[in-house]
């Protein structure tokens, strides 16, 4: 079990971490998030009596880190899977930190075998990738089969397998009694490993629950009503008989209505009494991500702008030569197509929603605010980098912009003299 | 008392499983001996031509010691990392969430890295006196002579606490790259030019590596008005070094991680 009581680290002006005060308790795991320096880090080092407390304290089933006997046999942290000697083999790095506490040696190559690096045991760490640097850090913090652990980021660099690994062991260690304590940024990972969430941003506590709990507390669930693609009219009358009746509706971009405060059946029940058929009619929860992105949108430290690209850009929209160029052919370079499971906009041949010049696969949607990084403006990739999992349109107003996009499939046009970009199309 | 013994055995396993330490420490005893071995070559050569008043104050012994200057800039090199590695990885951490007692971290280490460089110095102090020796032919000293086994232990020491000063100095910067950029000119350049400036001398005596040098020497230079002996000199170095030491344990202490 460990104790947070108001807690708070200063360093000179800017407080890293404030007033925070949790449990994380034996049996479970539990997750702890928040964007990156909101001070998960800090927290770690206060709990294991490496950073001093400006004020308040921690303990480790009731007393503070520092003074608990044989410390490393009642915890066990990985902080830094990179915090290795490089010209130390695995081996070793773990042999001196077991001599450090007084643990057989025997039990390295236990630990070794636990974590899977046994055939790259006597080689040199500085030559490890990052996923066997955690495997590493997993097997150190594993050394001492302590009843309290703490990780922090442990799925940073590892393959698919070595997550799924991470993910089954944080539960069976938890599943023995043990309190386990995770630290991460990516919230659907947390979603699949940790029971209990404890998220902070800006170093104070945002919310310290259960992950259903925190599902339900954090996001609304909604349906998704589709009606035929050929009678818009129809949309139109169901979205407002559907407002009527109580329910925020909310038009995504593919054409279907987002509707939340009305249950399933009342809607379809609506939909029948008016004569309206439907195409679908799904329920839809909205995704840890989203409720955690939406709990963490004000105290984000890093937010990203939209690159404007003064100066670099190739061609800009105003000099664009009209009707001369190739319409809807994309500009080249790093106009990627924008792909994901966002709607389905700019099919080929369909003529371009903002098209008045060229197609600008940098210009924003009408919604989208310049500016607004974060989060992005529907359309673009997710804030992780990767495809949303949950497949959801971001809500808001951006959805019903289509964002503009090149369309990638239509066949290039015979290369054009005036065409300032066929170089290499000559 | 569990917890020192396991602070030794677990710094030995360190020490020994980076190759730093066979490199700092191999070259430490190589250029000392070597250089000393050249000098007393050529002053063995040059002796004849040299002026009555420098044969008087001619000291076989610590000449022989000549290569330490250059050497030990190695063992310098030695004791910053032994300290800094663990802050340039980030296994202090580790470490002292393992040993929460930092005194016992601290002493533990510097114990294991000042033992081992206890041997090598003394090694080459006596393998410089040796050799330089047989250079020296007709003018060398022996070891019965009085005063020249003093010397030659001190130069073991002085070698000894040089790393061991330099741990201190680390462990109070933490980072090897300032550590390595003050000690490094400090006792190849600064200590020299004060120690040879008339109006800097006085404070040249006190500094570290010009005190200790006091030990090694058999014959006092002449004119030679340093106000204090051989193990004065050498409880100079003593000081700096226990200092230097201390004030990295406090500065570890109530620092965060």
């Amino acid at each position: 079990m460990i104790e947070a009581f108001g807690l708070t680290k200063r360093y000179g002006a800017k407080t890293a971490v404030h007033n925070l005060s949790f449990q994380v308790r034996p049996g479970t795991v539990t997750g702890f998030l928040g964007p990156n320096g909101s001070g998960k880090s800090t927290t770690m080092r206060m709990i294991l009596g490496l950073d001093t407390p400006t004020s308040g304290r921690v303990t480790i089933g009731g007393i503070p880190f520092r003074q608990v006997p044989n410390a490393p046999r009642h915890v066990g942290a990985l902080l830094d899977a990179k915090a290795v000697h490089g010209g130390r083999s695995a081996r070793q790095h773990l042999l001196c930190l077991a001599q450090l506490s007084g643990i057989p040696a025997r039990r390295v190559d236990e630990v070794l075998g636990v974590v899977g690096l046994q055939d790259v045991a006597r080689k040199r760490s500085n030559g490890f990738s990052l996923g066997m640097g955690q495997r590493l850090g997993i097997a150190a913090a594993l050394l001492g089969d302590p009843q309290v652990l703490l990780f922090d980021e442990p799925v940073n660099g590892l393959d698919p397998e070595g997550i799924l690994w991470v993910r089954n062991l944080m539960k069976q260690l938890a599943a023995e009694g043990r309190t386990v304590f995770v630290s991460s940024h990516l919230m659907s990972e947390m979603a699949l490993t940790a029971e209990h969430l404890i998220v902070i941003g800006r170093g104070q506590l945002l919310a310290d629950m259960s992950v259903k709990d925190f599902i339900s507390a954090n996001s609304a669930d909604f349906a998704r009503v589709r009606t035929p693609d050929t009678e818009p009219e129809l949309r139109e009358k169901l979205g407002s008989l559907l407002g009527e009746a109580g329910a925020q509706v909310v038009p995504e971009q593919d054409g279907a209505l987002r509707v939340s405060g009305l249950p399933l059946p009342r809607i379809s029940d609506l939909a029948h009494d008016a004569d309206i058929r439907l195409w679908e009619l799904s329920p839809h929860q909205a995704s840890l991500e989203e409720a955690y992105m939406q709990l963490t949108q004000g105290v984000v430290d890093y937010r990203s702008t939209t690159d404007q690209r003064a100066g670099l850009q190739q061609q800009a929209p105003g000099h664009a030569p009209q009707g001369m160029g190739v319409p809807g052919q994309p500009p080249q370079g790093y106009a990627a197509p924008q792909p994901g499971p966002y709607g389905q906009p700019g099919h080929p041949g369909q003529p371009h929603p903002g098209a008045q010049g060229q197609p600008n696969p940098y210009a924003q949607g009408p919604g989208g605010a310049p500016g607004q990084g974060y989060p992005p403006p529907a359309g673009q990739g997710s804030p992780y980098g990767h495809p949303n999992p949950y497949g959801q349109p971001q809500p808001g107003p951006q959805a019903a912009a289509p964002a503009p996009m090149p369309p990638a499939a239509q066949p290039a046009a015979p290369a054009d003299i005036s065409e300032p970009h066929t170089e290499d199309a000559r | 008392m569990a917890a020192v013994s396991r602070v030794l055995t677990s710094e030995w396993t360190k020490i020994r499983s980076v190759r730093s330490t066979v490199w700092t420490l191999g070259i430490a005893l190589v250029v000392t001996v070597a250089l000393g071995a050249l000098i007393c070559l050529l002053a063995s050569n040059d002796f004849g031509t040299m002026s009555p008043r420098d044969r008087i104050a001619f000291d076989p012994t610590n000449i022989s010691f000549a290569g330490m200057g250059l050497g030990q800039l190695a063992m310098i090199v030695f004791g910053v990392l032994v300290v800094s590695n663990e802050y340039s990885t980030g296994m202090i951490r580790t470490s002292l969430a393992a040993v929460p007692q930092r005194g016992t971290f601290l002493f533990g280490k510097v114990a294991v890295a000042a033992l081992l460089a206890l041997v090598v110095s003394f090694v080459t102090a006596f393998l410089s006196f040796f050799v330089g020796q047989a250079m020296l032919g007709t003018h060398a000293a022996s070891l019965g002579d009085p005063g020249v086994l003093r010397a030659v232990v001190g130069g073991g020491l002085y070698m000894t606490l040089i790393a061991v000063f330099s741990m201190g100095v680390a462990t109070m910067l933490r980072s090897p790259m300032p550590a390595l950029g003050i000690l490094m000119p400090f006792f190849f350049l600064i200590s020299n030019i004060l120690g040879n400036v008339s109006a800097t001398e006085k404070i040249g005596w006190y500094l570290p590596d010009q005190a200790g040098h006091k030990v090694m020497q058999v014959v006092a230079p002449a004119g030679d008005e340093v106000p204090y002996g051989p193990w004065g000199g050498f409880a100079i170095m003593l000081a700096w070094t226990v200092a230097a030491l201390l004030c990295g344990y406090l500065l570890l202490k109530r620092r965060d991680a």
